[in-house]
């Protein structure tokens, strides 16, 4: 039996692993696009935008997850996303969505906690507006954002358990389906020890970085 | 041929107007001190030739050639402000050094990014500029280990390495503790011997006095007194400069 549930939840873990790498890969950049967007000086893109997060943050993922799963068979009768991993594919839809609102406003609090000096040193020697945004700004904010990005991260890690509401066999619906396959509920409680190796090692990577950053303040 | 010439230069923020019709030369490799209250418009008008800021009206032009009008500013490209720009290097009150880059770095950085020659010429240049302001043993070091005095050294080479035609300094000293102020005024009087041409805008009436070629008073966005040293400290015209000048003196 051990080692049935073993198996089925490393299963689900993969599951659960594809949708939290995925999305970061989405999320990280798609934030810094947005974060852009809340920056403009264009007021009608930065109040588009603004109110995009402004719903985004505002609502349930949980209720994201069913309104972008079910919504657009409603709206056009038959189920956009189809059939095999079309669940996964709507699950990252709205994960990336979900997380690039929240990974925006950390990074638009990191770039505007960095001194006007430092981009108007640049500019003084001619340096083009990427290059002083590459160059000089983003090591900077990178530095600052970590301990914020770390939590919204580990965040993530759980929050990939709530794709099983739109029926992905993740993690936690590992688990679970034991309870009504065989009737034993402790396969459902050692996902807990998935969720908190991964947070673990997460920790160790996050601290790690961010010692390696400590050689310039 | 003066090296700078400043045309009428004005400049309002919103209602108030800072630079109100600034007009000066300047010589090639002259040092030029320019003193005056908090909020006379000294550090607007260093901003303006950086522009960092854009003067509303008035042309700047550097050799002879007018690379700022304010009656087509708004036409000028971002390639054309950053080409325009390179006549002028700024050390900032606040050093701004790039934290995350030694001090060899720090200065490479800009003449890599700008393909000014080879790696090897930009770094040995850049050695050179660091063993000048008497940084040799720290090119390794990250800004922020080091000195105020020391990080102000780095900014002044970093601004060298692009070989500016005009050097300006806001208030290079201001944000130091008075031992650390000498060892940088020290250097920027070392740079003078080298005719590089330099406005710096200064609290340091002794520095003003004996080091600079030119003295420029500013008061409420005019230039109430424009003129060598000796003029300015020794005979001043106006009232104004009287008055601050003898505020500045009784201090001590």
């Amino acid at each position: 039996m051990v080692s049935v549930v073993f198996k089925a939840l490393c299963e689900g873990f993969i599951v659960t692993l594809q949708i939290f790498g995925l999305t970061l890969l989405g999320a990280l950049p798609l934030g810094l696009i947005i974060a852009f967007g809340s920056m403009s000086r264009f007021l009608p893109l930065k109040a588009l935008v603004k109110t995009i997060v402004w719903i985004i943050r505002g609502t349930p993922l949980m209720l994201q997850l069913i309104v972008i799963y079910y919504g657009p068979g409603l709206v056009f009768g038959n189920n956009v996303w189809g059939g095999g991993n079309g669940r996964m594919t709507a699950v990252l839809v709205a994960f990336i969505i979900n997380y690039s609102c929240y990974f925006s406003e950390i990074y638009r609090g990191g770039i505007e906690s960095i001194s006007k000096g430092q981009s108007e040193a640049g500019q003084v020697l001619g340096m083009t507006k990427s290059q002083i945004f590459f160059k000089i700004i983003l090591l900077q904010v990178v530095k600052r954002i970590i301990p914020p990005m770390s939590n919204e991260i580990i965040t993530l890690v759980k929050d990939t358990s709530l794709a099983r509401i739109i029926a992905v066999y993740e993690l936690i619906w590992a688990g679970q389906s034991f309870i009504k396959g065989a009737g034993i509920i402790w396969p459902l409680f050692c996902t807990a020890i998935f969720y908190l190796a991964f947070c673990g090692i997460l920790t160790i990577l996050f601290g790690f970085i961010e010692k390696k950053l400590n050689y310039f303040s | 041929m003066p090296v700078l010439e400043i045309d009428n230069i004005r400049k309002s923020f919103g209602k108030t107007e800072v630079l109100k019709g600034i007009s000066f030369s300047l010589n090639k490799g002259e040092v030029l001190s320019i003193i005056g209250s908090s909020g006379s418009g000294k550090t607007t008008l260093l901003r303006c030739l950086n522009f960092l800021e854009f003067a509303d009206s008035g042309t700047i032009s550097v050799n002879g050639e007018t690379i700022f009008d304010g009656e087509n500013a708004k036409k000028l490209t971002d390639s054309e402000i950053r080409q325009n720009r390179l006549h002028f290097g700024l050390v900032f009150q606040s050093f701004n050094l790039f934290p995350q880059y030694s001090v060899l770095k720090n200065v490479m950085l800009a003449p890599t990014l700008l393909k000014r020659g080879t790696a090897e010429e930009i770094e040995s240049k850049a050695r050179a500029l660091i063993d000048r302001v008497g940084l040799t043993e720290k090119s390794a070091n990250y800004p922020c280990q080091l000195s105020g005095g020391q990080q102000q050294r780095v900014a002044i080479a970093r601004a060298l390495a692009l070989e500016p035609d005009i050097l300006c300094f806001d208030e290079p000293t201001s944000a130091l503790d008075p031992e650390l102020t000498g060892e940088v005024l020290k250097v920027i009087k070392g740079l003078k011997n080298t005719d590089s041409t330099m406005i710096v805008v200064t609290h340091e009436m002794e520095f003003a006095k004996n080091v600079s070629d030119k003295v420029l008073f500013m008061a409420d966005g005019v230039v109430e007194e424009y003129g060598t040293p000796e003029e300015v400290f020794g005979n001043p015209k106006s009232e104004k400069t009287k008055s601050f000048l003898n505020k500045s003196l009784e201090a001590f």
